[in-house]
């Protein structure tokens, strides 16, 4: 098989997988999840009254045309509206994309380059001292509860310190950066654990490859071979590992989001759980699998097209 | 004869090599490790403490007043008080109670899920692995906190609800690398020559390639194990994790109000148990990783 029709091949492999995806969904909100009326009404609701409200939910239909809409929403991205606010779901969802952004974007920029830079300097020196050192120190930030760094950093840096603002959000372009700054520190705190460990492992691949050995035989500086051949070869697998956790961006950061109160798509699902919202806690979930599916087809083809060594059966 | 035979018990005796298994090498090399003997002790000693706390033993007063509302830390409560005036100790060993049910339970229901689907799928290959690989990738394809929400917001809330959540969505990294080894290993000879003395599909998979794939199982294990007990604490802030016992999570939780008035003790107290429990599972999943995957010997 070509590279060609491996590239359609899993190109459409994305359709059973959004049905599946949407399947679960289903099975998980409209099947096993229950009449939600119940609980929007309260205790006081006529039967009356719930019958209506299934009615204006769409839940009288066959589960049948449920599960169409379900598949349907996740093609056109009409979501409805949602239960508590009674507002479009696409409309919420792009009011919240942009001030999401404006924090996970530069944040994850920052963790990734720091990470990868990191990293380097770890596999450079392997084995030594500040290869244990810095491998302790990830183990370790891993180990802490994200809460927990949001409660501390949030009370001891805005609150005590007084460095940054506790909470709030404005918009526009230079308003909204000293609402930004913290949440991003932490979640650079957060995540760079786990970054520099994948990035060690991937360029420690190649550091034993015959290559490296090679181009030291060659005479060739460790400086050439770190910057020039190493991080080269690992490209691949580090641009894959970027590109699969940029959907995720979109979704924005629930906890650091609902903490320091900015308006985003993370602290809106997290409002939307709290008050039992099933239409936009459906949204995301279908949005946020949907880009994962399409950014990891994404992944794969890259891989094809970059790595001449990956020939797929 | 007898002397010969003598003569070649004592042959044998003297040049006779110790082999070690894959098991008794890793044992050895786990042990010889610093670091991973204390992460051993540790795991271990929470173990001790989460199942005297389960009987009673230990903190069973958790539930009772001993002093003024948020007492802070003293030589005779370390941790200081609740606002209740609960002593902050005795609500985190509850607290291991739980994190450790929740773990053992959630790596143990993810272990028997993802080891099953995996060999299934690998070992009859075709359709049935079609179908599986099908719905791994579509499960994965629901980021993790979403798929957790909403199994843990159907299920309602509790303890049962919180296994199941944590433990429905926790297979498919496992399921994926059993599925590829056992593909690699269903066509080697030892399998074959199993099907030529006349084993079955079940003896072969059971008795034959799962001894040799299960060090995957293992690593995992410790893996899944830490991130429960992370994921409890995420469930409690969302309001769908334990109810009306302590937990790690449900004290991080409550910090969020008491650290504006100087409370800082249980959100200490549950961080760093938790901190030290997750950090030595950690540790010790790296040195199993090193100690049991063949690929990574004498690296």
């Amino acid at each position: 098989m070509n590279n060609y029709s491996y590239i359609i091949k899993r190109l459409l492999y994305v359709i059973p997988v959004i049905l599946g995806v949407c399947l679960i969904i289903f099975i998980l909100f409209n099947l096993v999840g229950g009449d939600p009326t119940q609980a929007m009404l309260g205790k006081h609701a006529t039967l009356e009254q719930m019958r209506e409200l299934r009615v204006e939910l769409g839940l009288d239909k066959p589960l049948l045309s449920q599960y169409f809409d379900i598949v349907r929403s996740a093609f056109t991205f009409d979501f409805g509206r949602s239960w508590s606010t009674k507002q479009q779901i696409s409309q919420m969802i792009k009011q919240g994309a942009v001030p999401s952004l404006t924090m996970t974007v530069p944040a994850f920029m920052i963790s990734t380059v720091l990470a990868i830079l990191i990293s380097l300097v770890v596999a450079f020196f392997r084995g030594k001292f500040i290869d244990k050192a810095v491998v302790f120190i990830c183990v370790s930030l891993m180990s802490i509860s994200s809460l927990a760094y949001i409660l501390f950093g949030q009370y001891f840096f805005a609150y005590k310190l007084g460095l940054f603002e506790i909470s709030g959000y404005e918009e526009g372009f230079p308003l909204f950066i000293p609402y930004v700054i913290l949440p991003i520190l932490i979640w650079v705190v957060l995540s760079v654990g786990r970054d520099i460990r994948f990035y060690r492992t991937v360029l420690l691949d190649e550091v034993y490859q015959d290559y490296v050995r090679t181009g030291r035989a060659k005479g060739l500086s460790e400086n050439t071979i770190m910057l020039k051949h190493v991080l080269k070869n690992a490209l691949v697998p580090i641009i894959t590992y970027v590109i699969i956790q940029i959907p995720f961006l979109i979704l924005g950061a629930l906890l650091l989001e609902s903490f320091f109160g900015i308006p985003g798509l993370g602290g809106m699902t997290l409002n939307a759980i709290n008050s039992s919202d099933f239409p936009v806690i459906k949204a995301v979930t279908i949005l946020s699998s949907v880009a994962y599916i399409l950014f990891s087809v994404l992944t794969d083809v890259l891989y094809t097209v970059a790595d001449p060594r990956v020939r797929l059966k | 004869m007898t002397e010969a035979v003598l003569s070649k018990k004592n042959y044998d005796k003297s040049t006779e090599v110790k082999s070690t298994s894959l098991w008794g090498h890793a044992w050895k090399q786990l042990t010889s490790d610093k670091m991973t003997v204390i992460s051993m002790i540790i795991v271990f000693s929470y173990f001790l403490t989460a199942l005297l706390s389960f009987s009673g033993i230990i903190a069973s007063g958790w539930a009772n007043e001993v002093g003024a509302s948020y007492a802070a830390p003293s030589w005779a409560h370390w941790f200081g008080l609740d606002i209740f005036g609960r002593s902050v100790v005795d609500k985190t060993i509850k607290g291991a109670e739980v994190a450790m049910s929740v773990g053992l339970v959630t790596a143990i229901l993810s272990m028997l899920i993802g080891t099953t689907m995996g060999a299934i799928a690998g070992y009859f290959g075709g359709k049935v692995d079609e179908v599986i690989v099908w719905f791994y990738t579509t499960f994965s394809s629901i980021p993790y906190i979403m798929l957790l929400v909403a199994i843990a917001f159907i299920l309602g809330k509790g303890m049962l609800a919180v296994y199941l959540s944590l433990g429905l969505t926790s297979w498919v990294s496992l399921c994926r690398l059993i599925r590829g080894e056992v593909i690699r290993h269903k066509d080697r000879e030892y399998v074959h020559a199993a099907t030529a003395i006349g084993g079955g599909h079940k003896r072969k998979l059971i008795r034959h390639i799962l001894p040799n794939v299960f060090h995957l199982v293992i690593i995992d294990f410790s893996l899944q194990f830490q991130t429960a007990i992370k994921s409890e604490v995420i469930l409690s802030y969302l309001g769908l994790g334990v109810q009306g016992r302590p937990s790690w999570g449900t004290m991080i939780d409550d910090a969020k109000l008491e650290l504006a008035r100087g409370v800082w003790w249980q959100l200490a107290a549950a961080t760093f148990a938790m901190l030290i429990v997750v950090l030595a599972f950690n540790i010790l999943g790296d040195s199993l990783r090193d100690a049991l995957d063949p690929k990574l010997k004498g690296k």
